[in-house]
């Protein structure tokens, strides 16, 4: 046990009084991410515990999501070949699918990195104020901001979007487990308001060499691919099949893309009992319903169970809707969410001129409901019991 | 034909060191002690001196709020000492125990003959009435109310639980002489296991529960019974505590005696103990607990118990010793991510849900985890069996809403209902702890 023998020497250093006590909480972390905690239980109460922790927990939804990231990094190479190489599919270089997917690496990974460090540089500076331990919250927000964040988004504006997201979204309430507000939403709801030439919804998969951008730099020869749901809005034909919005292969916030990544993450989730499989099918039931309503407006070569396919419905329903603390506590309060998320999504999509896609204002909105869904519920227990006190 | 009722919620927690039928007298101790604290809500005045002669039975200390309340000797001895803590709060009444029992007599009564007044007096002078657990508060109930009903759960599912045919073998008769003596009181509720020989008790209604743990709660038997509302009261009483009633009845005399299991896996030959009230806890395990590594011994079972050592004495209502690891010695490697196979969880990012349900978990005492708000929905609710919200309700405890807690149902809830919530909580809130504060500040509001 060489590494808990370091940690041990260290600890002091770290510690209340120490040299490094500064940085506390940041070792404390460490510590955590190598070892299981021993802290024994205390003298009532119970005496042992279930071997979960909210780490674990955690950590799985990141595994949940690690196909939908992987497939977003090959899509991004795959759709800046497809721009910049002027071929189909089936021609090179498209067909080069380890290029692509070091290409969209190469994208994808200044984003993950931006974001960890100004979300966890945040969590860890507020964790050593308040003299508490980091929350794992962040590891997952931290992956999906740069997954619903447009290709093209400086890493400037995403560190000020992140920055924003966490301080007023998350910390302001108290941290993981107190926000109102899914804070990668709130990271996207940022940049969609404050730099909407970013995020304008049809058109954020601006083609061109992304690498550039990273410094800001607009680049030369971007080229403009619209979304299909850009596509919708501006009442033009739907250009991708079902097939390509299903497989993923097609433009769109990078980790949103593909049904079938997403549904192996949600699997692993309702597997581990992670999220609620709940808000997910009551999702997928709403806006199934609201866009069979809806079906004959719009474009006419595009059904209406085509809907749940692009943009980022399933995404939503999968890894923003069934965020536990933003959600219904209650079982009840978990099928209303999600059933007017998804209807909620469709009716912004559909009949709202001004914004193509809806499922991120849809799950914000919801948000702010979730806790008068549950008083519903928890109001009903509380009749049944004064009711019964009458008699 | 008693009633069913099934529960579906629930969780079974199966521990390595079960205890085996096997039933045996402990080494007597030579100093016996009451501990108050195990009669919760009761303040003690010590009615002894050091050095007095008492027998089994006479008074050792009384409930200041109801003299007439008794706590009495289990043994006969000389009153060792009255060890007093921080702001001279007493921690125990030690007796010295005597080579030759002496019992205060009682006088043996026909329970058919008494009235409720009579069978009250009677368990007050005896010691017996302290024994009485109330709801709401989960307090010593107060002599002064008649409740509702009094409620018996004649079985425990917690992980480590005696077993209830173990421990009721030869008290067969005191058994039901104290459920008609309590039934002069008030309706009593009597909850069994399926397939159990005390469906049969006369004069209790009886009820058969159908479940994981926490169907044995006498708690979860009362809110699917006859919930506690506002305003009512409703006592309940361990099923051993019974036959003290019975002895009291059938022999004239306060005999203590319990069958304890002491089990857990740091246990070398899990079995059943008979021993009094107040044992030194050495005394009940004396060679039977393991060395190879740091052991915590627990004062009852592993999910409402308390730690205990050696030295300290069986609290009043325990009806089990168990002993588990310490574990503040184990370091696990990336628990976040590593499979760690031998443990236990409900959740499946673990394996233990492709073991067979037979397979027997050693736990140890680490939380296994950091502190943290609630952070994932429905934990609580898959374990809780009750018409009741438990998140809520502990997160209305935390905020000393009281109205809100009242709405919610706190008046028909003790700590160890939440046990099982606690073991399964990925935040590790200390729901026990919570839940009793809610129960005490919501007592002191109301007096």
């Amino acid at each position: 046990m060489g590494l808990k023998k370091i940690l041990d020497n260290l600890k002091p250093t770290f510690s209340e009084g120490g040299k490094l006590s500064a940085f506390g909480s940041l070792f404390d972390a460490a510590e955590t991410f190598f070892f299981v905690p021993n802290e024994t239980a205390k003298v009532r109460g119970a005496q042992i515990h279930d071997a979960i922790d909210s780490k674990r927990s955690i950590f799985f939804v990141v595994i949940a999501l690690i196909p939908a990231i992987l497939f977003g990094m090959y899509n991004i190479g795959l759709q800046h070949s497809l721009v910049t190489g002027g071929c189909t599919p089936d021609a090179c270089p498209c067909a080069d699918v380890w290029g692509n997917f070091l290409y969209g690496l190469a994208v994808m990974l200044p984003k993950i990195i931006v974001s960890y460090a100004v979300g966890l540089g945040i969590e860890i500076a507020v964790a050593q104020w308040k003299k508490e331990e980091v929350h794992e919250g962040f590891f997952v927000t931290g992956i999906l901001i740069p997954l619903i964040v447009p290709v093209n988004c400086p890493l400037w504006i995403l560190a000020i979007a992140t920055a924003f997201a966490v301080i007023f979204a998350k910390e302001v309430f108290g941290g993981t487990g107190m926000n109102i507000f899914n804070p990668a939403l709130v990271t996207r709801a940022f940049l969609f308001f404050a730099y909407p030439s970013m995020m304008s919804g049809d058109k954020v998969w601006v083609n061109g060499n992304y690498i550039d951008c990273i410094n800001g730099a607009p680049a030369v020869d971007a080229v403009s691919a619209a979304t299909p749901l850009g596509q919708l809005a501006a009442g033009e034909a739907v250009t991708a099949s079902p097939m390509e919005t299903i497989i993923g292969t097609i433009p769109g916030s990078i980790g949103e893309t593909s049904v079938i990544a997403i549904l192996i993450g949600a699997v692993i989730l309702i597997w581990a009992n992670i999220a609620s499989w709940k808000i997910m099918l009551s999702t997928f039931v709403g806006g199934a319903l609201m866009a069979y309503f809806l079906r004959y407006d719009g474009a006419q070569n595009f059904e209406w169970w085509e809907q749940l396919t692009v943009g980022g419905f399933c995404f939503g329903a999968v890894f923003m809707a069934t965020d536990p603390v933003t959600s219904p506590r209650t079982e009840g309060g978990k099928w209303i969410f999600g059933f007017l998320i998804g209807a909620m999504a469709i009716i912004i999509r559909v009949l709202n001129p001004g914004y193509p896609e809806g499922m991120m204002l849809a799950i914000l909105l919801m948000n702010v409901f979730a806790p008068l869904f549950d008083y519903f519920f928890v109001q009903a227990n509380i009749n049944k019991r004064a009711k019964r006190a009458k008699k | 034909m008693a009633n069913v009722i099934k529960l579906k919620k629930g969780l079974n927690i199966n521990l390595k060191g079960k205890a085996t039928a096997k039933v045996s007298a402990a080494n007597a101790s030579k100093v016996y002690g009451l501990v108050p604290d195990a009669f919760w809500g009761m303040k003690p005045k010590v009615v002894v001196k050091e050095g007095d002669e008492v027998k089994a039975g006479d008074a050792l200390f009384v409930n200041k709020l109801h003299p007439e309340m008794k706590f009495v000797s289990p043994v006969a001895g000389k009153v060792l000492l009255v060890e007093r803590g921080e702001r001279r709060k007493v921690l125990s009444v030690q007796v010295e125990a005597a080579a030759q029992q002496q019992y205060v007599d009682f006088g043996k009564k026909q329970v058919n003959s008494l009235n409720a007044e009579q069978v009250k007096a009677a368990l007050l002078e005896s010691g017996l009435f302290g024994y009485f657990i109330q709801r709401p508060y989960a307090i010593v109930a107060n002599p002064d109310e008649t409740p509702k009903a009094i409620f018996i759960s004649a079985f425990s599912d917690m992980p480590l639980a005696a077993d209830i045919d173990v421990v009721m073998k030869g008290n067969e008769a005191d058994f039901q002489t104290g459920i008609s003596a309590l039934a002069k009181i008030a309706k009593v509720h009597l909850g069994v296991k399926p397939g159990s020989s005390l469906a049969s008790t006369k004069d209790a209604q009886v009820t058969v529960f159908d479940g994981k743990c926490p169907a044995g709660n006498v708690g979860v038997q009362i809110n699917h019974i006859d919930p506690v509302n506002k305003g009512e009261v409703v006592w309940t009483l361990g099923a051993e505590e019974v036959i003290f009633i019975g002895r009291l009845f059938n022999k004239g005399v306060v005999d203590l005696t319990r069958t304890v299991a002491v089990a857990g896996s740091e246990i070398k030959e899990p079995q059943y103990k008979q021993v009094l009230v107040g044992a030194k806890i050495g005394d009940i395990v004396a060679g039977n607990v393991k060395t190879e590594q740091k052991v915590r011994l627990i004062d009852g079972n592993p999910l409402t118990g308390m730690k205990t050592s050696e030295n300290d004495f069986l609290l009043a209502h325990s009806t089990e010793v168990t002993a588990i690891p310490e574990g503040d010695e184990v370091n696990e490697l990336f628990g976040w991510i590593a499979p760690r196979l031998k443990n236990f969880s409900v959740s499946r990012s673990y394996f233990s849900w492709l073991q067979p349900k037979s397979k027997e978990y050693v736990l140890d005492a680490r939380v296994k985890g950091g502190h943290r708000h609630m952070i994932f929905s429905g934990e609580y609710e898959s374990v809780f069996p009750m018409d009741i919200y438990p998140e809520q309700l502990v997160k209305a405890i935390i905020a000393g809403d009281i109205d809100r807690m009242e709405a919610l149902g706190i008046y028909e809830v003790a700590p160890e209902d939440f046990a099982v919530a606690e073991f399964v909580d990925s935040s590790k809130v200390e729901l026990q702890r919570i839940v009793r504060e809610g129960l005490d500040m919501l007592r002191k509001e109301n007096e």
